[in-house]
Protein backbone atom coordinates (compact mmCIF):
# COMPACT_ATOMS: atom_id res chain seq x y z
CA UNK A 1 0.00 0.00 0.00
CA UNK A 2 2.27 2.61 -1.56
CA UNK A 3 2.37 5.37 -3.89
CA UNK A 4 0.02 8.07 -5.18
CA UNK A 5 -2.51 5.66 -6.77
CA UNK A 6 -3.07 3.32 -4.11
CA UNK A 7 -6.99 2.83 -2.45
CA UNK A 8 -9.38 5.79 -2.47
CA UNK A 9 -8.94 7.50 1.36
CA UNK A 10 -12.63 6.75 2.00
CA UNK A 11 -13.88 3.43 1.93
CA UNK A 12 -17.57 2.93 2.31
CA UNK A 13 -20.57 4.24 1.59
CA UNK A 14 -21.21 7.92 0.42
CA UNK A 15 -24.86 7.78 -0.17
CA UNK A 16 -27.41 5.24 0.69
CA UNK A 17 -31.02 5.71 0.09
CA UNK A 18 -33.87 2.48 1.06
CA UNK A 19 -37.57 2.51 -0.06
CA UNK A 20 -36.72 6.66 -0.80
CA UNK A 21 -40.33 7.70 -2.35
CA UNK A 22 -41.42 11.64 -2.71
CA UNK A 23 -45.13 12.69 -3.44
CA UNK A 24 -45.77 16.11 -4.64
CA UNK A 25 -49.76 16.16 -4.58
CA UNK A 26 -50.92 13.35 -6.43
CA UNK A 27 -47.98 12.54 -7.92
CA UNK A 28 -44.64 9.99 -7.08
CA UNK A 29 -42.03 11.49 -8.33
CA UNK A 30 -39.86 8.92 -6.73
CA UNK A 31 -40.86 5.32 -5.93
CA UNK A 32 -39.08 2.70 -3.92
CA UNK A 33 -35.56 4.14 -4.80
CA UNK A 34 -33.06 1.50 -3.03
CA UNK A 35 -29.35 2.37 -4.06
CA UNK A 36 -25.57 2.69 -2.33
CA UNK A 37 -23.02 4.32 -4.05
CA UNK A 38 -19.67 3.63 -2.60
CA UNK A 39 -17.26 6.46 -1.61
CA UNK A 40 -15.16 8.07 -3.86
CA UNK A 41 -16.84 7.94 -7.40
CA UNK A 42 -17.97 9.78 -9.63
CA UNK A 43 -21.80 8.99 -10.07
CA UNK A 44 -23.76 9.84 -13.38
CA UNK A 45 -27.54 10.77 -12.74
CA UNK A 46 -29.11 10.00 -16.22
CA UNK A 47 -33.11 9.61 -16.89
CA UNK A 48 -35.33 11.29 -19.06
CA UNK A 49 -36.97 14.63 -18.19
CA UNK A 50 -39.13 14.09 -15.12
CA UNK A 51 -37.74 10.45 -14.47
CA UNK A 52 -36.97 11.60 -10.90
CA UNK A 53 -33.27 13.40 -10.63
CA UNK A 54 -33.65 16.50 -9.38
CA UNK A 55 -35.86 15.34 -6.47
CA UNK A 56 -33.72 12.48 -5.72
CA UNK A 57 -30.56 14.99 -5.45
CA UNK A 58 -32.67 17.70 -3.16
CA UNK A 59 -33.88 14.70 -1.18
CA UNK A 60 -30.17 13.27 -0.91
CA UNK A 61 -28.59 16.89 0.26
CA UNK A 62 -31.83 17.22 2.84
CA UNK A 63 -33.66 20.00 0.66
CA UNK A 64 -36.49 18.05 0.63
CA UNK A 65 -38.43 15.73 2.68
CA UNK A 66 -39.34 12.40 1.50
CA UNK A 67 -42.81 11.08 1.78
CA UNK A 68 -41.17 7.70 2.58
CA UNK A 69 -37.71 5.64 3.33
CA UNK A 70 -35.39 7.05 4.08
CA UNK A 71 -31.35 8.59 2.60
CA UNK A 72 -28.35 8.67 4.56
CA UNK A 73 -25.42 10.04 3.61
CA UNK A 74 -21.66 9.03 5.08
CA UNK A 75 -23.95 6.67 7.47
CA UNK A 76 -26.11 9.24 8.59
CA UNK A 77 -29.36 10.55 7.88
CA UNK A 78 -29.63 13.53 6.12
CA UNK A 79 -30.36 16.69 7.42
CA UNK A 80 -30.37 16.06 11.22
CA UNK A 81 -26.77 18.00 12.51
CA UNK A 82 -25.27 20.92 10.69
CA UNK A 83 -22.02 19.35 10.94
CA UNK A 84 -23.28 16.51 8.88
CA UNK A 85 -24.37 18.97 6.42
CA UNK A 86 -20.98 20.43 5.86
CA UNK A 87 -19.94 17.39 4.52
CA UNK A 88 -22.17 17.73 1.20
CA UNK A 89 -22.28 20.48 -1.22
CA UNK A 90 -25.38 21.06 -3.16
CA UNK A 91 -24.64 23.16 -7.12
CA UNK A 92 -28.64 24.11 -8.38
CA UNK A 93 -28.69 24.15 -12.21
CA UNK A 94 -29.55 27.02 -11.70
CA UNK A 95 -26.01 28.28 -10.70
CA UNK A 96 -26.26 29.93 -7.09
CA UNK A 97 -24.63 33.12 -7.63
CA UNK A 98 -25.14 36.96 -7.65
CA UNK A 99 -24.78 38.93 -11.10
CA UNK A 100 -23.96 42.13 -9.03
CA UNK A 101 -21.14 40.44 -7.19
CA UNK A 102 -17.42 40.49 -8.14
CA UNK A 103 -15.47 37.02 -8.30
CA UNK A 104 -13.70 37.81 -5.01
CA UNK A 105 -16.54 38.74 -3.29
CA UNK A 106 -18.29 35.55 -4.27
CA UNK A 107 -15.04 33.89 -2.20
CA UNK A 108 -16.12 36.07 0.62
CA UNK A 109 -19.34 35.40 1.18
CA UNK A 110 -18.70 31.43 0.40
CA UNK A 111 -15.61 31.84 3.33
CA UNK A 112 -18.24 33.59 5.66
CA UNK A 113 -21.08 30.75 5.27
CA UNK A 114 -18.90 28.02 5.32
CA UNK A 115 -16.76 26.59 8.42
CA UNK A 116 -14.00 24.52 5.99
CA UNK A 117 -13.99 27.05 3.60
CA UNK A 118 -10.60 26.21 1.22
CA UNK A 119 -9.34 29.96 -0.01
CA UNK A 120 -6.47 28.85 -0.54
CA UNK A 121 -7.74 26.57 -3.11
CA UNK A 122 -10.45 28.62 -4.31
CA UNK A 123 -7.97 31.33 -5.64
CA UNK A 124 -5.86 28.89 -7.19
CA UNK A 125 -8.39 27.41 -9.06
CA UNK A 126 -9.54 30.66 -10.56
CA UNK A 127 -6.29 31.97 -11.01
CA UNK A 128 -5.55 28.36 -13.39
CA UNK A 129 -8.76 29.18 -15.36
CA UNK A 130 -7.73 33.08 -15.50
CA UNK A 131 -11.10 34.58 -14.03
CA UNK A 132 -10.55 37.91 -12.85
CA UNK A 133 -11.25 38.05 -9.23
CA UNK A 134 -12.67 41.74 -9.75
CA UNK A 135 -14.68 41.07 -12.31
CA UNK A 136 -18.70 41.12 -11.63
CA UNK A 137 -20.02 37.68 -11.85
CA UNK A 138 -22.83 38.84 -14.65
CA UNK A 139 -19.97 39.93 -16.91
CA UNK A 140 -18.15 36.87 -17.19
CA UNK A 141 -19.33 34.20 -19.99
CA UNK A 142 -21.51 31.32 -19.17
CA UNK A 143 -18.76 28.67 -19.13
CA UNK A 144 -16.82 31.17 -16.37
CA UNK A 145 -20.05 31.61 -14.14
CA UNK A 146 -20.25 27.84 -14.00
CA UNK A 147 -16.33 27.69 -13.20
CA UNK A 148 -16.80 30.30 -10.20
CA UNK A 149 -20.09 28.26 -9.06
CA UNK A 150 -17.96 25.14 -9.15
CA UNK A 151 -15.23 26.62 -7.72
CA UNK A 152 -17.31 27.77 -4.81
CA UNK A 153 -18.68 24.92 -4.18
CA UNK A 154 -14.83 23.06 -4.51
CA UNK A 155 -13.75 25.56 -1.69
CA UNK A 156 -16.41 24.18 0.72
CA UNK A 157 -14.04 21.02 1.01
CA UNK A 158 -16.98 19.09 0.57
CA UNK A 159 -16.81 14.90 1.34
CA UNK A 160 -19.76 14.80 -1.10
CA UNK A 161 -20.43 17.50 -4.43
CA UNK A 162 -24.23 16.81 -5.85
CA UNK A 163 -24.83 19.03 -9.08
CA UNK A 164 -28.22 18.86 -11.03
CA UNK A 165 -27.24 19.48 -14.45
CA UNK A 166 -23.96 21.25 -14.20
CA UNK A 167 -23.44 21.08 -17.60
CA UNK A 168 -27.30 22.44 -19.04
CA UNK A 169 -26.97 25.33 -21.31
CA UNK A 170 -23.14 25.41 -22.03
CA UNK A 171 -21.33 25.16 -25.48
CA UNK A 172 -18.87 21.81 -25.80
CA UNK A 173 -15.69 23.44 -24.98
CA UNK A 174 -17.26 25.14 -21.96
CA UNK A 175 -18.30 21.49 -20.94
CA UNK A 176 -15.46 20.12 -21.24
CA UNK A 177 -13.55 22.40 -18.97
CA UNK A 178 -16.29 22.16 -16.63
CA UNK A 179 -15.35 18.79 -16.32
CA UNK A 180 -11.75 18.95 -16.94
CA UNK A 181 -11.80 21.42 -13.49
CA UNK A 182 -14.48 18.84 -11.72
CA UNK A 183 -11.61 15.79 -12.62
CA UNK A 184 -8.87 17.87 -11.06
CA UNK A 185 -10.44 18.60 -7.91
CA UNK A 186 -12.03 14.93 -7.56
CA UNK A 187 -7.95 14.40 -7.66
CA UNK A 188 -6.94 16.53 -5.37
CA UNK A 189 -9.46 15.75 -2.64
CA UNK A 190 -10.37 12.73 -3.27
CA UNK A 191 -15.06 13.74 -2.89
CA UNK A 192 -17.72 11.92 -3.64
CA UNK A 193 -19.54 13.38 -7.03
CA UNK A 194 -23.39 12.95 -7.73
CA UNK A 195 -24.16 14.66 -11.05
CA UNK A 196 -26.90 14.42 -13.58
CA UNK A 197 -26.67 15.21 -16.93
CA UNK A 198 -28.75 15.03 -20.07
CA UNK A 199 -25.46 14.46 -22.15
CA UNK A 200 -23.98 10.84 -21.64
CA UNK A 201 -21.53 11.76 -24.05
CA UNK A 202 -19.93 13.90 -21.45
CA UNK A 203 -20.11 11.47 -18.91
CA UNK A 204 -17.66 8.76 -20.63
CA UNK A 205 -14.40 8.67 -19.07
CA UNK A 206 -15.27 11.50 -16.43
CA UNK A 207 -18.23 9.36 -14.70
CA UNK A 208 -17.12 5.79 -13.09
CA UNK A 209 -20.63 4.66 -11.44
CA UNK A 210 -24.04 4.95 -13.02
CA UNK A 211 -27.53 5.53 -12.11
CA UNK A 212 -30.79 5.44 -14.32
CA UNK A 213 -33.53 6.56 -12.96
CA UNK A 214 -36.44 6.19 -14.99
CA UNK A 215 -40.34 6.66 -14.30
CA UNK A 216 -39.46 7.55 -10.51
CA UNK A 217 -37.06 4.24 -10.32
CA UNK A 218 -33.73 3.36 -10.29
CA UNK A 219 -33.33 0.82 -13.34
CA UNK A 220 -30.01 0.42 -13.48
CA UNK A 221 -26.89 1.09 -10.87
CA UNK A 222 -23.42 0.06 -10.94
CA UNK A 223 -19.79 0.21 -12.23
CA UNK A 224 -19.30 1.83 -15.09
CA UNK A 225 -16.35 -0.33 -16.63
CA UNK A 226 -18.62 -3.68 -14.71
CA UNK A 227 -21.96 -2.63 -16.77
CA UNK A 228 -20.00 -2.33 -19.79
CA UNK A 229 -18.35 -5.87 -19.69
CA UNK A 230 -21.31 -7.47 -19.02
CA UNK A 231 -23.04 -6.00 -21.90
CA UNK A 232 -22.70 -7.31 -25.48
CA UNK A 233 -24.66 -6.43 -28.65
CA UNK A 234 -25.00 -9.66 -30.37
CA UNK A 235 -25.92 -10.04 -33.99
CA UNK A 236 -26.87 -13.51 -35.62
CA UNK A 237 -29.67 -15.29 -37.39
CA UNK A 238 -33.29 -14.09 -36.43
CA UNK A 239 -34.31 -17.66 -35.69
CA UNK A 240 -32.30 -18.18 -32.84
CA UNK A 241 -32.96 -14.80 -31.52
CA UNK A 242 -35.68 -15.99 -29.63
CA UNK A 243 -33.61 -19.08 -27.71
CA UNK A 244 -31.11 -16.30 -26.97
CA UNK A 245 -33.52 -14.08 -25.24
CA UNK A 246 -34.83 -17.41 -23.63
CA UNK A 247 -30.99 -17.54 -21.54
CA UNK A 248 -29.78 -14.13 -21.77
CA UNK A 249 -31.74 -11.01 -20.00
CA UNK A 250 -32.31 -8.36 -23.44
CA UNK A 251 -32.55 -4.70 -23.00
CA UNK A 252 -32.78 -4.28 -26.95
CA UNK A 253 -34.02 -6.15 -29.37
CA UNK A 254 -33.96 -5.23 -33.37
CA UNK A 255 -34.79 -8.09 -35.97
CA UNK A 256 -34.66 -7.94 -39.61
CA UNK A 257 -36.44 -11.00 -41.57
CA UNK A 258 -33.12 -12.96 -41.36
CA UNK A 259 -30.74 -10.56 -38.40
CA UNK A 260 -31.37 -9.87 -35.11
CA UNK A 261 -29.43 -7.63 -32.73
CA UNK A 262 -29.91 -7.73 -29.19
CA UNK A 263 -28.29 -5.83 -26.18
CA UNK A 264 -27.77 -8.43 -23.54
CA UNK A 265 -26.63 -8.43 -20.35
CA UNK A 266 -24.40 -11.55 -20.93
CA UNK A 267 -22.53 -11.58 -17.51
CA UNK A 268 -18.65 -11.31 -17.05
CA UNK A 269 -16.33 -13.07 -19.92
CA UNK A 270 -16.87 -13.58 -23.45
CA UNK A 271 -20.11 -15.14 -23.76
CA UNK A 272 -20.51 -18.41 -24.64
CA UNK A 273 -21.78 -18.58 -27.80
CA UNK A 274 -23.33 -20.42 -31.04
CA UNK A 275 -20.25 -19.28 -33.56
CA UNK A 276 -23.53 -17.93 -35.78
CA UNK A 277 -23.44 -15.38 -33.04
CA UNK A 278 -21.34 -12.70 -33.04
CA UNK A 279 -20.41 -10.50 -30.00
CA UNK A 280 -19.04 -6.90 -29.41
CA UNK A 281 -18.90 -4.66 -26.84
CA UNK A 282 -21.18 -1.66 -26.06
CA UNK A 283 -20.39 1.98 -25.22
CA UNK A 284 -21.85 3.73 -22.60
CA UNK A 285 -24.72 5.34 -24.49
CA UNK A 286 -25.44 2.62 -26.20
CA UNK A 287 -26.40 0.94 -23.16
CA UNK A 288 -27.87 3.94 -21.40
CA UNK A 289 -30.26 4.72 -24.21
CA UNK A 290 -31.06 0.95 -24.69
CA UNK A 291 -31.75 1.19 -20.96
CA UNK A 292 -33.74 4.41 -21.26
CA UNK A 293 -35.95 3.18 -24.29
CA UNK A 294 -37.39 -0.33 -21.93
CA UNK A 295 -38.20 1.43 -18.39
CA UNK A 296 -39.64 -2.28 -17.68
CA UNK A 297 -36.17 -3.87 -18.38
CA UNK A 298 -35.49 -3.16 -14.58
CA UNK A 299 -33.11 -4.67 -14.27
CA UNK A 300 -30.64 -4.18 -11.65
CA UNK A 301 -27.08 -5.11 -12.45
CA UNK A 302 -25.10 -6.50 -9.56
CA UNK A 303 -23.39 -5.08 -7.58
CA UNK A 304 -26.15 -2.51 -6.67
CA UNK A 305 -24.89 -2.28 -3.31
CA UNK A 306 -21.32 -0.92 -1.82
CA UNK A 307 -18.38 -3.73 -1.78
CA UNK A 308 -16.05 -2.41 1.06
CA UNK B 1 11.09 14.70 -15.42
CA UNK B 2 7.72 13.09 -16.95
CA UNK B 3 8.68 10.95 -20.49
CA UNK B 4 5.66 10.21 -22.06
CA UNK B 5 2.23 12.06 -22.44
CA UNK B 6 -0.54 9.77 -22.31
CA UNK B 7 -3.55 9.99 -25.51
CA UNK B 8 -6.93 8.32 -25.76
CA UNK B 9 -8.94 7.19 -28.81
CA UNK B 10 -12.29 7.51 -28.26
CA UNK B 11 -13.40 5.77 -30.88
CA UNK B 12 -11.42 2.37 -30.06
CA UNK B 13 -14.03 0.62 -27.99
CA UNK B 14 -11.33 -0.05 -25.45
CA UNK B 15 -12.03 0.49 -21.82
CA UNK B 16 -9.68 3.85 -21.06
CA UNK B 17 -7.62 2.15 -18.32
CA UNK B 18 -6.96 -0.59 -20.48
CA UNK B 19 -5.67 1.91 -23.30
CA UNK B 20 -3.82 3.90 -20.54
CA UNK B 21 -1.77 0.60 -19.62
CA UNK B 22 -1.41 -0.62 -23.19
CA UNK B 23 0.19 2.72 -24.13
CA UNK B 24 2.73 3.06 -21.10
CA UNK B 25 3.55 -0.96 -21.95
CA UNK B 26 3.71 0.08 -25.79
CA UNK B 27 6.47 2.72 -24.48
CA UNK B 28 8.10 0.67 -22.55
CA UNK B 29 8.59 -2.38 -25.18
CA UNK B 30 10.01 0.55 -27.30
CA UNK B 31 12.23 1.68 -24.98
CA UNK B 32 10.50 5.31 -24.57
CA UNK B 33 10.06 4.61 -21.21
CA UNK B 34 13.17 2.92 -19.04
CA UNK B 35 13.52 2.05 -15.83
CA UNK B 36 13.53 5.12 -13.54
CA UNK B 37 11.46 7.36 -15.10
CA UNK B 38 8.32 8.65 -14.26
CA UNK B 39 5.08 8.35 -14.96
CA UNK B 40 2.80 11.62 -15.20
CA UNK B 41 0.84 11.89 -11.79
CA UNK B 42 -2.35 10.82 -12.02
CA UNK B 43 -3.46 14.83 -11.57
CA UNK B 44 -1.05 15.36 -14.47
CA UNK B 45 -2.95 13.22 -16.80
CA UNK B 46 -6.49 14.20 -14.97
CA UNK B 47 -5.51 17.40 -15.49
CA UNK B 48 -4.29 16.77 -19.53
CA UNK B 49 -6.78 14.10 -20.95
CA UNK B 50 -10.38 15.37 -18.38
CA UNK B 51 -10.69 11.81 -16.99
CA UNK B 52 -11.89 10.36 -13.99
CA UNK B 53 -8.68 9.85 -11.31
CA UNK B 54 -9.94 6.72 -10.27
CA UNK B 55 -9.29 5.82 -14.18
CA UNK B 56 -5.96 6.72 -14.02
CA UNK B 57 -5.19 5.30 -10.57
CA UNK B 58 -6.45 1.64 -12.08
CA UNK B 59 -4.41 1.57 -14.74
CA UNK B 60 -1.41 2.35 -12.79
CA UNK B 61 -2.63 -0.32 -9.95
CA UNK B 62 -2.30 -2.91 -13.06
CA UNK B 63 0.51 -2.06 -14.00
CA UNK B 64 2.01 -1.83 -10.68
CA UNK B 65 0.46 -5.46 -10.02
CA UNK B 66 2.21 -6.69 -13.48
CA UNK B 67 5.52 -5.02 -11.87
CA UNK B 68 6.16 -2.90 -14.31
CA UNK B 69 6.38 0.35 -12.08
CA UNK B 70 6.17 1.31 -8.35
CA UNK B 71 4.52 3.80 -6.68
CA UNK B 72 6.46 6.33 -4.42
CA UNK B 73 4.65 8.35 -1.55
CA UNK B 74 4.86 11.90 -2.22
CA UNK B 75 7.12 11.07 -5.27
CA UNK B 76 5.20 9.77 -7.92
CA UNK B 77 5.09 6.73 -10.15
CA UNK B 78 7.95 5.21 -11.60
CA UNK B 79 9.07 2.42 -13.81
CA UNK B 80 10.43 -0.45 -12.70
CA UNK B 81 11.43 -2.86 -15.63
CA UNK B 82 11.07 -2.45 -19.23
CA UNK B 83 9.31 -4.81 -21.13
CA UNK B 84 9.50 -6.91 -24.42
CA UNK B 85 9.26 -10.54 -24.72
CA UNK B 86 12.09 -11.70 -26.31
CA UNK B 87 15.05 -9.96 -27.39
CA UNK B 88 15.33 -7.09 -30.11
CA UNK B 89 17.17 -9.49 -32.27
CA UNK B 90 13.83 -12.05 -32.56
CA UNK B 91 12.25 -8.72 -32.88
CA UNK B 92 13.88 -7.90 -36.55
CA UNK B 93 13.25 -11.59 -37.35
CA UNK B 94 9.57 -11.45 -36.58
CA UNK B 95 8.98 -8.07 -38.30
CA UNK B 96 10.81 -9.74 -41.03
CA UNK B 97 8.34 -12.21 -41.05
CA UNK B 98 5.59 -10.65 -40.92
CA UNK B 99 7.11 -8.48 -43.97
CA UNK B 100 7.05 -11.32 -45.99
CA UNK B 101 3.47 -12.21 -44.96
CA UNK B 102 2.15 -9.08 -46.17
CA UNK B 103 3.63 -9.10 -49.48
CA UNK B 104 1.96 -12.19 -49.48
CA UNK B 105 -1.25 -10.82 -48.94
CA UNK B 106 -0.40 -8.08 -51.59
CA UNK B 107 0.32 -10.21 -54.49
CA UNK B 108 -2.79 -12.24 -53.67
CA UNK B 109 -4.66 -9.03 -53.95
CA UNK B 110 -5.76 -8.32 -50.24
CA UNK B 111 -5.61 -4.12 -49.20
CA UNK B 112 -4.77 -2.79 -46.21
CA UNK B 113 -8.42 -3.25 -44.66
CA UNK B 114 -8.26 -7.02 -45.61
CA UNK B 115 -4.64 -7.39 -44.11
CA UNK B 116 -5.54 -5.79 -41.03
CA UNK B 117 -8.97 -7.62 -40.31
CA UNK B 118 -7.09 -10.94 -41.02
CA UNK B 119 -4.05 -9.95 -38.32
CA UNK B 120 -6.67 -8.74 -36.15
CA UNK B 121 -8.53 -11.72 -36.29
CA UNK B 122 -6.17 -14.31 -35.81
CA UNK B 123 -4.69 -12.09 -32.84
CA UNK B 124 -8.15 -12.61 -31.26
CA UNK B 125 -8.28 -16.00 -31.79
CA UNK B 126 -4.85 -16.90 -30.24
CA UNK B 127 -5.93 -14.31 -27.02
CA UNK B 128 -9.48 -16.79 -26.85
CA UNK B 129 -7.26 -19.72 -26.75
CA UNK B 130 -5.15 -18.42 -24.04
CA UNK B 131 -8.43 -17.84 -22.16
CA UNK B 132 -10.02 -20.73 -22.78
Amino acid sequence: MTGEFTAPLQGGTALEATGLAKRYRGTWALRDCSLSIPAGRVVALVGPNGAGKSTFLRLAVGLIEATQGSVRVFGEPVGQRAAALARVAFLAQDKPLYDGFTVAEMLRFGRRLNPGWDDALARQRLAELDIPLRRKVGRLSGGQQAQVALTVAVAKRPDLLVMDEPLANLDPVARHDIMRSLMTAVAETRMTVVLSSHVVSDLNDTCDWLVVLNRGQVQVSGEIDELLSTHHLLSGPVGLADGMAARTPVISDSRTERHAALLARTGTGAPLLDPRWEARGVGLEELVLAYLRRPDAAVLPRPTLTRS
Amino acid sequence: MVVINLRLDPGSGVATYLQLVHQVKQALRLGVLMPGDQLPTIKEVVADLAINPNTVAKAYRELEREGLVAGRPGLGTFVQRSLGGGVTADHTAHRRDLARWVRGCREAGLDHEDMQALFTSVLTDSLREDIA
